[in-house]
């Protein structure tokens, strides 16, 4: 028999919960709001609500805005829009065609599962110093649209990631958009985990020339490939020493390098 | 929202998980829940007929879409899902706690990829926790449970 609803199986704090059905009202909520946070794939918002890590005044969903999950081509590389699933990246042909650097980090962001509800836009919006996509978005040179009832604004990737879990998103600001140039030859990723879907103990994106780290530092970061390590400081945790992480960057980064 | 066929209203409080709506207030309690942050696998179910932790939604979010838990891959008194046929006959489970995300799991798997290599198996299960660790069975079962839906 099913049980009576019971508080303590309410396992996120209380919130406001908001559904706009447009970019334009989810902006005016934004603005309007004291302690909103954006609710898009939730596969992170939610655990941190869920162990109530994280305990905002108001939730805004932005999961029935339509017209919000599209992947298309422009100006020589590909948009993701804010609701496109990282699952559908995965799948995208416009995003094997023109970022296949994308497409082969996506697969190393968690599980399939996870990626079937997660986004791309939520993963940079987050900005897990360990998460691959912000560390993708940053060798590429790439670019992220943000609105706001103020109107609309594009961010650099070197200008966007802030701090740990912190961004240059202004608190009335959705991530509409990510952009990212088109890759080019030789571009991979790699990173070291203690199993496959694990967040990374240390990773690196090579993408042409340029190298980013991830996992390293409270940010993705860019590094010199003739000498990735210089001036890290990673912490370290019961995964891995802080020297250990020097070692997977050292060892990762000559890898991509020779490629 | 629908579930296994049935319309139901969506939870009255927001702060309800999906996972613990289709538990305690559906009395579904085939989808099991475990970790409650995404991890293990266990309240795994079919959104739109893709899997998804029923743990990391809303259950109001849930409105409008298609819900197929443990329960509503084969009724009472109807024969198993192949996937479940599989499990049972390699012994892909030891305490079965973990085993209605792992079938979930492999019914989204195997929509996706209906001979899967050896490495899509590994994938495709990698997102489930068995503390029995029966992996090695289980991974047969998927193999199994290929055969069984191509007869």
């Amino acid at each position: 028999m099913p049980r009576r609803r019971d508080a303590r199986d309410l396992k996120p704090p209380p919130f406001q919960y908001h559904t706009p059905a447009t970019v334009h009202e989810a902006c005016s909520l934004l603005g309007s709001l004291e302690d909103a946070k954006v609710l898009a794939g939730g596969q992170s918002l939610i655990p941190l609500l869920n162990f109530r890590l994280a305990r905002p005044k108001h939730l805004v969903d932005i999961n029935g805005i339509a017209a919000l999950d599209r992947i298309y081509e422009r100006d020589g590389g590909v948009a993701v829009q804010a609701l496109v699933r990282q699952a559908a990246v995965e799948d995208s042909e416009v995003v094997a065609r023109i970022c296949p650097l994308l497409s082969s980090a996506i697969t190393l962001v968690a599980h399939r599962v996870i990626r079937n509800r997660g986004t791309v836009c939520g993963s940079l919006a987050h900005a897990d110093p360990a998460s691959e996509l912000p560390a993708v978005l940053l060798a590429l040179g790439g670019r992220v649209v943000a609105r706001s009832a103020r109107g609309e604004r594009t961010i650099a990737a070197d200008q966007f990631f802030v701090g740990v879990f912190e961004t240059a998103l202004a608190p009335d600001e959705l991530l509409v958009e990510a952009w990212f140039p088109a890759s080019r030859q030789p571009s991979l990723i790699l990173e070291e985990s203690r199993r496959h879907g694990d967040f990374a103990l240390a990773g690196v994106v090579r993408a042409d020339d340029r190298l980013a780290l991830f996992g390293v530092a409270p940010t993705p970061v860019l590094a010199d490939p003739r000498d990735p390590a210089r001036g890290l400081e990673p912490s370290g945790d019961l995964e891995a020493t802080p020297d250990f992480r020097l070692h997977l960057v050292r060892v990762l980064a000559d890898k991509a390098f020779a490629a | 929202m629908n579930v296994n066929g049935v319309e139901h209203p969506a939870p009255i409080d927001p702060r309800r998980l999906l996972a613990d709506h289709l538990r305690h207030d559906l009395g579904l309690t085939g989808t099991h829940v475990g970790c409650e942050h995404g991890v293990c696998g266990c309240c795994t179910v079919l959104l739109d007929g893709e899997p998804v932790r029923s743990c990391l939604m809303l259950g109001v979010q849930a409105e409008g879409h298609e819900i197929t838990t443990i329960e509503g891959l084969a009724r009472d008194g109807e024969p198993l899902h192949p996937v479940q046929q599989a499990f049972h006959e390699c012994h892909g489970l030891q305490c079965g706690f973990c085993t209605p995300g792992f079938v979930m799991s492999v019914v989204g798997l195997l929509a996706r990829h209906p001979q899967p290599t050896a490495q899509q198996i590994e994938e495709g299960i990698a997102g489930n926790l068995c503390r029995c660790t029966g992996y090695a069975s289980i991974r047969r079962a998927v193999s199994r449970a290929v055969e069984l839906r191509a007869k």
